[in-house]
């Protein structure tokens, strides 16, 4: 993550990297987990028999992990877009898409494999769709991904007429269910997709093209990177977590639905930005948008444990959303500032 | 790389050849033929005598909200079906669009057609009532379907459910059973917060519970999605430990709420629905979730509309009422549907 390379680190010799550009995404994403410290304490504070019981916190805080996993999962396909700098605005419907395309009756009759296979492959094909409309046909991100936003959700009505499609397909279900370890396995696809794209952003020329093309387009196209190439695989990369999105919230759910993943375009850009990831692209982390979900989540399963009521968990959202946007432009200004002499 | 006659490289072949065959195995896909008997003909009925004969043509002019669940599925699926067991009525549906403005609009495009009847499932009641004045003043009578007008006379009948009189059966249920538990553990699972009708159901589930000296002790509240009753229900189970009896509002939303009950491996209290759906009457009849109730809202009204709006302009009464007209105001009444009684209720049950 410290990237020796960057002007303002240059200066770093005698502040260190923690003060300069290459410690940004660390020091945020301590303040991330200064907000979920605060929030546990919060929870201690108002039901301490949950938070401060050994037992019950760790029940807790597993279903807050699970609850997490889906729209995490579709967090990170979102932040890989917004890093080269687009935006996917079609993932909620996608998930939709793909989980009632993967549980009708014909699909069912298959069985679990070709459930998951379909909704898989739907995801990242509609990614794909996406990412052609934009490269090739030249479209805005936003128009493009708004349209296919549309059309996947009517799509997915006309496929299910609009009925729940309950899944009968019990080793399915089980995804939902099943428990190695004591941790659930939404949990732990969680975990293993947040590596792998830790790995793939952090470690592979496709990240360093993705960071590459969302800094400066023009830079990157003279640098010799194929940009529509990238931007389809990175559209399609998104779609695919869409899919493995559908796979968990369908068993969790144990039925397919149009309904399903609704706003999720929103709640996984809202965990992005306050993660850290700049909508003009080109700076992100996977880690930010990581906690950035589990601060949603968490606070979604505080007003619930507290029985209040849910109107007051979504100004807290719009708040948190707004502090962590304001930070980021005191960010942005601090580096404008010139650098004073001496320093 | 080895090139084939016409230049197509071998990889490309592979690519387009995969693509293709996934193409054909995912539309193959799509297919949501049930091969399974599906005989919901328990939602609509003629019965016989004088009624049931054949007289006037009647145009009935119908327009509902886009299905977004099954519950509102199944008003339009009935009104449809109730309306072709008739051969004097010629049904005509218009789009209600996606709001009360939208709906406005189809409407005066109807009303210009000049149907006998209009059977109206408004968007929003209190933003229709001007055009349902307006249709009655055109000489076309209007049927008002559960979401009711702001002005009565901007109807010539109106049909709806009880939501407060389904939350006084849930909670007069729960009460019966839990009498005599020290401080038993009661939550709630409500709809979508902010509709009357959320509030409605839940002011009857609190009444009801008060008669027997009990209070809801959580309560949450999800969209009438399934994902969201899953979502909702998940961290309910966290901040209770230990719950005595469950009312879910909805029957739809029900199937995410049993799904998380089933994830924690919860089952020290029983549950209650909402609405009637087909899947919440076949758990309990076979007893396999905590689900061992569901108070009616019964989409069959939307059957019963169309048989009345069918009489009204017929100029019939109904036949077991003194009375040569239709009635003004029906509300129908929230049953109770248990293992005892569920057989009976089972072809009336909706597909979520």
């Amino acid at each position: 993550m410290i990237d020796v390379a960057s002007p303002a680190a240059a200066s770093a010799k005698d502040t260190g990297w923690w003060r300069g550009d290459g410690g940004e995404p660390v020091r945020r994403n301590l303040g991330l987990v200064g907000v979920l410290v605060l929030l546990y304490l919060v929870g201690a504070l108002a039901r301490p028999d949950i938070f401060l019981h050994g037992g019950r916190l760790w029940s807790n805080e597993l279903t807050v992990l699970t609850q997490a996993s889906s729209i995490g999962v579709i967090t990170i396909g979102m932040t890989f877009v917004m890093i080269s700098g687009g935006i996917d605005l079609s993932v909620g419907a996608l998930l939709a898409l793909a989980s009632v395309w993967s549980t009708t009756v014909a699909t069912q009759s298959y069985g679990p494999g070709v459930m998951i296979l379909a909704a898989l492959v739907v995801g990242a094909v509609s990614g794909l769709v996406n990412g052609i409309l934009i490269s090739y046909g030249r479209m805005v991100p936003f128009i493009a991904t708004l349209a296919t936003m549309v059309a996947a959700r009517g799509l997915a009505q006309k496929i299910s007429g609009k009925l729940t499609q309950i899944v009968k397909v019990a080793s399915f279900n089980r995804i939902a269910e099943w428990r190695p370890l004591g941790i659930p396995l939404l949990v732990i696809i969680f975990v293993v997709v947040a590596v792998l794209a830790w790995v793939l952003l952090n470690r592979t020329t496709f990240g360093r093209r993705t960071v590459a093309i969302g800094g400066n387009a023009e830079a990157a196209r003279l640098a010799g990177i194929n940009i529509r190439r990238h931007t389809l695989l990175v559209y399609t990369l998104s779609g695919l977590c869409c899919g493995v999105a559908a796979v968990m919230v369908t068993a969790q759910a144990t039925a397919g639905s149009s309904d399903h993943g609704n706003l999720y375009e929103l709640n996984a850009i809202a965990a992005a930005i306050i993660g850290g990831t700049a909508l003009t692209g080109g700076r992100g982390t996977i880690v930010g948008s990581v906690l950035g979900v589990l601060v949603f989540t968490q606070i979604y399963n505080l007003f619930i444990v507290k029985n209040l009521q849910t109107e007051y968990q979504q100004i807290a959202q719009g708040v948190i959303i707004v502090a962590a946007v304001i930070i980021q432009q005191f960010r942005v200004a601090a580096l404008r500032r010139p650098v004073p002499p001496g320093a | 790389m080895k090139r084939f006659p016409d230049g197509t490289s071998r990889r490309s072949l592979l690519i387009g050849g995969a693509a293709a065959g996934a193409g054909a195995l995912l539309a193959g896909c799509t297919s949501n033929a049930d091969n399974s008997t599906n005989n919901d003909t328990g939602q609509t009925k003629v019965t016989g005598g004088d009624n049931a004969a054949a007289g006037k043509t009647v145009t009935i002019g119908f327009s509902a909200p886009a299905a977004d669940h099954g519950w509102i599925r199944a008003i339009t699926d009935n009104a449809k079906k109730q309306a072709a067991l008739y051969k004097d009525v010629k049904f005509s549906q218009v789009d209600a669009g996606a709001d009360a403005p939208a709906q406005i609009a189809a409407l005066q495009t109807l009303i210009q057609q000049k149907p006998d009847v209009i059977v109206l499932l408004p968007q929003d009641g209190a933003q229709l009532t001007a055009t349902g004045k307006a249709a009655m003043a055109a000489g076309i009578q209007v049927v008002n379907l559960d979401r009711e007008f702001s002005d009565a006379g901007a109807a010539r009948l109106l049909i709806k459910g009880d939501n407060y009189g389904m939350g006084l059966a849930a909670g007069q249920y729960i009460g019966a059973k839990l009498k005599g538990h020290a401080n038993p553990v009661v939550a709630e699972i409500a709809g979508i917060d902010n509709l009357p009708l959320t509030q409605d159901r839940s002011r009857g589930f609190k009444d009801g519970l008060a008669q027997y000296g009990l209070k809801v002790s959580n309560r949450v509240a999800a969209q009438f999605t399934v994902q969201s009753g899953q979502d909702v229900t998940a961290n309910l189970l966290q901040a209770a430990q230990h719950i005595d009896a469950i009312w879910n509002h909805d029957d739809d939303q029900g199937v995410g709420v049993l799904a998380a009950i089933k994830q924690a491996a919860r089952k020290e209290f029983f549950m209650v629905g909402g609405a009637g759906s087909l899947d919440a009457m076949e758990h309990i009849k076979n007893g396999d979730t905590p689900l061992e109730a569901t108070v009616t809202y019964p989409p069959t009204m939307a059957s019963s509309a169309i048989s009345l709006a069918r009489l009204i302009v017929q100029g019939k009464g109904m036949s077991d009422l003194v009375e040569l007209q239709v009635p003004k105001q029906i509300v129908l009444t929230s049953e109770t549907i248990t293992k005892s009684n569920v057989d009976t209720y089972l072809p009336l049950g909706f597909k979520s």
